[in-house]
């Protein structure tokens, strides 16, 4: 396909947009990787649970999807800190455990979501789903701009929470040695639970803006995960301005790369990235750890 | 396990696979057991590379593909026998192992990231063979049965594909035995205990690590022309999906790691309950027993993360009770005061 300016724009501006949804997923798995090293598979299938919240309270309560973000936002929050308690805080000390442990939460919760919902395809509709903004020669989905906008407050809040709150000094204190932290006089065990809390909470502020746009499956998690992922490499595990901006550059690479490859092969540019970082570039493209 | 009483058990196993065919001939039995015969194989496969050198893979299912597809396309196409699809596609996943396996650990990629890579390895043959035309994208392909003889790997019958199963897992687990005997199995878990001291001890750990790579891809493959000539239907998400990767993992980790016995043991344990989820609430749930899945990885590495070979150990320690060491674990595993202290001092 031949690309003309005003299709490049409209492009770079639909990735930019979805960039800055994958962003806000990806910070919520640099945050806990970032502070205890754990590689959470389960992140996409919180983002899932959430979705799928927001859904129903608009199918049984015609609740609108952007006021359901402030149920489903302390819902996981609080889901966080028990799965926290359960499952992660046996085996916080080891990676790869973590890892396994958490692949296994997303068996569950995937296919347990199989087995209550089915897995029909359900898209969230609201009545002013058709309405769109034009910019100049971009045309915006209303649901997609207010995604981005919430997003993007998002990001920057959760950044200067970690900046200039005093929880955010003892995460990135427990970040940075837990060991010294707990000799300062720090809660190294509470901070994990916050923090892990935290990171699960910012997708139940995506779940209710995506339901609108995005079909929600119970595979629909993966998909997100394996994009949360690539992101977090690109921008540097448990660096939260790189998932900022490896975010944005997902987006708009794929936007654009959907544009150029047939069928559905554009997935392919963020896999051959993800392995060219991870073997080349480990520690992402702007460092590490700079929570 | 001594010599003898590993002979003394693969003889009894060999004289009741050979005698099973025989006393059971119900055809749905047989195949759920071909199933659990070729889930066991995988899993100890896989356990080459994940339980003796520690690399811990998801992109196996791209090995698997490999075997499917070599061997079917060849077969499609040029009319060559499967047979020798499956040594061309053991040869080309082998290599694909060795090439994947030389990048990841030339750059150190290793413990979650390289789960991570795998994946994301296994994932690009997906895309792939979802778009590409020749192999028919989700749509998948249909063997054609050319009447059943052992030259086309196809039989009318389900007992031969049995007995070929049945050989190649009794290969694997000898040749895991062999493996934890030799030398290798000696250098393959020093690399997996502490890749530094193995270095400084001398051991090529570069070599080992390929090496393991290597066979564990070579004997996936295989796994894979076996289900597609029995299956005789492939499509990618059921090859090349995360699930077949899954699976072997978790097999593998819930019979025991880095054991001979275990990751078939996990397998034969397992399969029935999924096979009988599946039976029992139907075919649109497809993914239900990888629910139960789930919770019996989850349980395994808190509580026992030797696996159910590991308990057996334990059993014959006797009071050494793993159960009770799993318990504490599961209480006082962050009681990372004591832990840091203890370093401290």
């Amino acid at each position: 396909m031949i690309l003309t300016l005003p299709l490049f724009l409209q492009a770079f501006m639909d990735g930019l947009i979805m960039g800055g949804i994958y962003a806000l997923v990806a910070i919520g798995l640099t945050l806990i990787f970032g502070v205890m090293e754990i590689v959470n598979f389960t992140q996409g299938d919180f983002l899932m649970i959430a979705m799928y919240t927001s859904f129903f309270l608009h199918l049984l309560l015609k609740l609108d999807p952007y006021l359901s973000i402030f149920i489903s936002t302390p819902l996981l929050f609080i889901f966080g800190i028990i799965i926290y308690r359960i499952f992660i805080r046996p085996i916080v000390t080891s990676i790869l455990n973590g890892a396994l442990v958490t692949i296994g939460l997303s068996l569950i919760f995937q296919n347990s979501a199989l087995l209550l919902f089915s897995a029909d395809y359900r898209l969230l509709e609201v009545s002013y789903s058709s309405v769109k903004i034009t910019l100049g020669p971009v045309v915006i989905g209303i649901q997609y701009l207010i995604a981005f906008v919430i997003c993007f407050t998002m990001t920057i809040s959760l950044y200067k929470l970690l900046q200039s709150t005093r929880l955010g000094l003892f995460i990135k204190a427990a970040a940075e040695d837990r060991v010294a932290a707990m000799l300062v006089g720090v809660n190294v065990e509470k901070v994990y639970m916050y923090s892990f809390a935290i990171g699960v909470a910012s997708l139940g502020i995506v779940g209710p803006l995506l339901a609108p746009i995005y079909y929600t499956t119970p595979t629909i998690g993966t998909l997100f995960n394996i994009k949360a992922f690539v992101i977090v490499v690109l921008g540097g595990m448990g660096s939260i301005i790189g998932a900022m901006i490896g975010g944005l550059t997902i987006g708009v690479v794929e936007t654009i790369g959907s544009v150029f490859l047939p069928g559905s092969l554009s997935p392919l540019i963020s896999f051959v990235a993800f392995i060219i970082i991870l073997l080349f570039k480990p520690k992402g493209l702007f460092g590490e750890r700079q929570i | 396990m001594t010599s003898r009483n590993f002979v003394i058990v693969l003889s009894i196993s060999l004289l009741s696979l050979l005698i099973y065919p025989l006393l059971v001939t119900d055809r749905y039995i047989l195949h759920v057991s071909i199933i659990v015969m070729l889930s066991a194989y995988l899993a100890c496969s896989w356990n080459i590379l994940g339980g003796y050198v520690g690399q811990y893979s998801l992109g196996h299912a791209a090995f698997f593909g490999v075997g499917a597809y070599t061997s079917t396309l060849l077969f499609m196409h040029w009319g060559l026998s499967p047979w020798i699809g499956l040594l061309t596609g053991a040869c080309i996943a082998t290599f694909l192992g060795l090439f994947v396996g030389f990048l990841c650990f030339r750059y150190g990629v290793k413990g979650p990231y390289f789960l991570l890579l795998s994946l994301a390895f296994s994932e690009i043959f997906y895309i792939v063979a979802v778009n590409v035309e020749f192999t028919r994208g989700e749509i998948g392909i249909t063997i054609p049965f050319r009447g059943g003889s052992f030259a086309s790997f196809q039989y009318a019958q389900k007992w031969p594909y049995f007995y070929t199963i049945s050989a190649m897992l009794v290969v694997a687990v000898l040749l895991t035995f062999f493996i934890s005997r030799s030398k290798l199995g000696y250098f393959f878990v020093a690399v997996r205990e502490s890749e530094s001291a193995a270095q400084a001890m001398g051991v090529n750990v570069m070599t080992y690590k390929l090496i393991a790579a290597g066979v564990s891809a070579f004997m996936t493959s295989i796994g894979g022309t076996f289900y597609a000539q029995y299956i005789m239907y492939i499509n990618p998400s059921s090859i090349i999906g995360l699930h077949v990767s899954i699976d072997m993992l978790v097999y593998s980790i819930v019979g025991g790691l880095g054991t001979v016995f275990g990751p078939a043991l996990g397998a034969f344990l397992l399969v029935p309950i999924a096979v009988a989820m599946r039976g029992w609430l139907g075919g649109s749930f497809i993914g239900v027993h990888l629910i139960i899945y789930g919770a019996i990885l989850i349980v395994v590495i808190i509580f026992i993360p030797e696996g159910l070979m590991g308990i057996r150990q334990a059993l014959k320690l006797g009071s050494g009770s793993i159960f009770r060491r799993g318990a504490k674990r599961f209480g006082h595993a962050l009681n990372l005061k004591k832990k840091f202290s203890d370093r401290i001092s």
